[in-house]
């Protein structure tokens, strides 16, 4: 065991999962407005719209995330209209392609939890709402919404948990994060049991924090039914 | 379109077999996972504190960490371990293990750890008078655990199982970057060879689609067939 390497390692994969939380939460905030949408577009009763929805959250569901990441960083370059539009600005950077395709990702995963957690809200508070003669809009949003992200809260902890396991496919795309970072000390110590240790142990930590604000946030906005 | 034809022109054939490889990777990861979950299922339920720590942690760290660091972790790591073992036994040469076998391996080890706690949540909701009727009645160890408690877990954890099987399905597109030629490898290979990775990772996107729909179907039908009873 080479507690030095460990030290001395330490602050380099720290630094390195300022990128993973940055990939993370940027990824979560655009994924939560995607998932909502077409949670919103899932309910639709127009059928088209509502295949689309379901298409949409199914591809991405059913394909892996490496596969995703690669379509948009190697294969969309391929494109010489893109190349020719201000899209490119973003879609040359490395950055931005992980972006995208964790956003979309989990867009999809977050669709399907907030469209269950919508269809398991009880007529009766619908029903109550409208009889207190509330417009429909208001009833979406001070209603349904805010039941909805209390039901959805368990799954979606999961789901930030599996996002930040999926941020470690940034480093397929030249991204230094923490698993592209522990890689590279890997493939040049040749000593992978201890730096497994190290960013393992960090991955781990992040997981825990995350679990118990979940909870925590459970046990405070949770209500029995 | 004639970038998948059969034969020396098109690369139809290599992606066919490296979808063959594909399949046979998940299905041994799954078979892997299966004799974990055999072995650390136990350890979760024991009342032994040391033996259920054991099995808390290989479950927590393993679905804590992400898959493409214990893929580092065996790849790197594999063939070293396994050279320390063989110098014990005073073979001192280079050993390289199998691409196939460390892939299957680290992604069986996942799998393995989403399949203890499946069989885990099943063992618990079964019935408590089942286990008690089993031993009233005198029935040995052997009737006791394969006749009356495995069927009702398997039929309680097949669900969650089929999720299992689609995680490891797609987790095995992460051993491509231990040079197993499966469809992401080979993709990435005819991707670099064309210059067309838009066709081939989409090509790869819609192998895997195909792969997950056609197991969830069958699947599927499984599930409805052996829930028959209830």
């Amino acid at each position: 065991m080479d507690i030095e390497l460990m030290i001395n390692s330490f602050p380099k994969l720290l630094n390195a999962t300022l990128i993973t939380l940055k990939l993370l939460s940027v990824s979560l905030i655009f994924g939560l407005f995607i998932g909502l949408g077409f949670a919103i577009l899932r309910m639709n009763n127009n059928k088209l719209i509502n295949k689309f929805a379901y298409g949409y959250s199914y591809i991405f569901r059913g394909t892996p995330l490496l596969v995703q990441i690669f379509i948009i960083y190697f294969g969309l370059g391929q494109i010489e209209y893109l190349r020719t539009t201000f899209l490119w600005v973003v879609l040359k950077e490395p950055y931005w392609c992980a972006i995208i395709a964790f956003s979309l990702n989990t867009g999809a995963y977050t669709s399907e939890i907030l469209r269950s957690a919508f269809q398991t809200i009880k007529p009766g508070y619908l029903e109550a709402g409208r009889s207190l003669g509330i417009p429909s809009k208001i009833i979406f949003t001070k209603i349904q919404i805010p039941i909805a992200i209390k039901q959805s809260l368990p799954a979606y902890g999961n789901e930030i948990i599996l996002m930040l396991k999926g941020t470690s496919l940034a480093s397929t795309v030249t991204l230094m994060d923490l698993t592209g970072v522990a890689k590279y000390i890997i493939s040049t110590t040749f000593k992978p049991v201890e730096v497994f240790i190290v960013a393992g142990g960090i991955y781990l930590f992040m997981t825990f924090i995350i679990h118990n604000v979940i909870k925590y946030l459970e046990k405070k906005y949770g209500f029995q039914t | 379109m004639e970038l998948l034809y059969f034969g020396d022109k098109g690369w139809g054939d290599e992606l066919f077999f490296a979808t063959l490889m594909t399949i046979a990777v998940s299905i041994t990861a799954m078979i892997i996972g299966f004799i974990f979950a055999a072995l650390f299922t136990p350890l979760k339920l024991s009342n032994n504190k040391i033996l259920n720590s054991i099995a808390n942690a290989y479950t927590t760290v393993i679905r804590g960490v992400p898959e493409l660091l214990v893929i580092y972790l065996f790849f790197f790591g594999g063939s070293g371990a396994i050279m320390f073992v063989a110098s014990i036994f005073g073979y001192n040469d280079y050993i390289e293990i199998n691409a196939f076998l460390t892939g299957s391996f680290s992604i069986g080890i996942i799998s393995g750890a989403y399949s203890t706690e499946v069989f885990r949540g099943a063992l618990q909701s079964i019935d408590k008078g089942q286990f008690e009727a089993a031993k009233v009645l005198g029935f040995n160890k052997y009737i006791y655990f394969f006749k009356i408690i495995l069927p009702q877990m398997l039929r309680l954890a097949f669900p969650n199982l089929s999720n299992v099987w689609q995680i490891t399905l797609k987790d095995t597109s992460l051993i491509s970057v231990t040079g197993l030629v499966e469809i992401m490898r080979q993709s990435y290979i005819a991707a670099g060879s064309t210059r067309d990775p838009l066709f081939f990772y989409s090509f790869a996107a819609v192998l895997y689609l195909m792969l997950t729909f056609l197991s969830m179907q069958l699947l599927n039908r499984l599930e409805t067939k052996y829930s028959k009873g209830y």
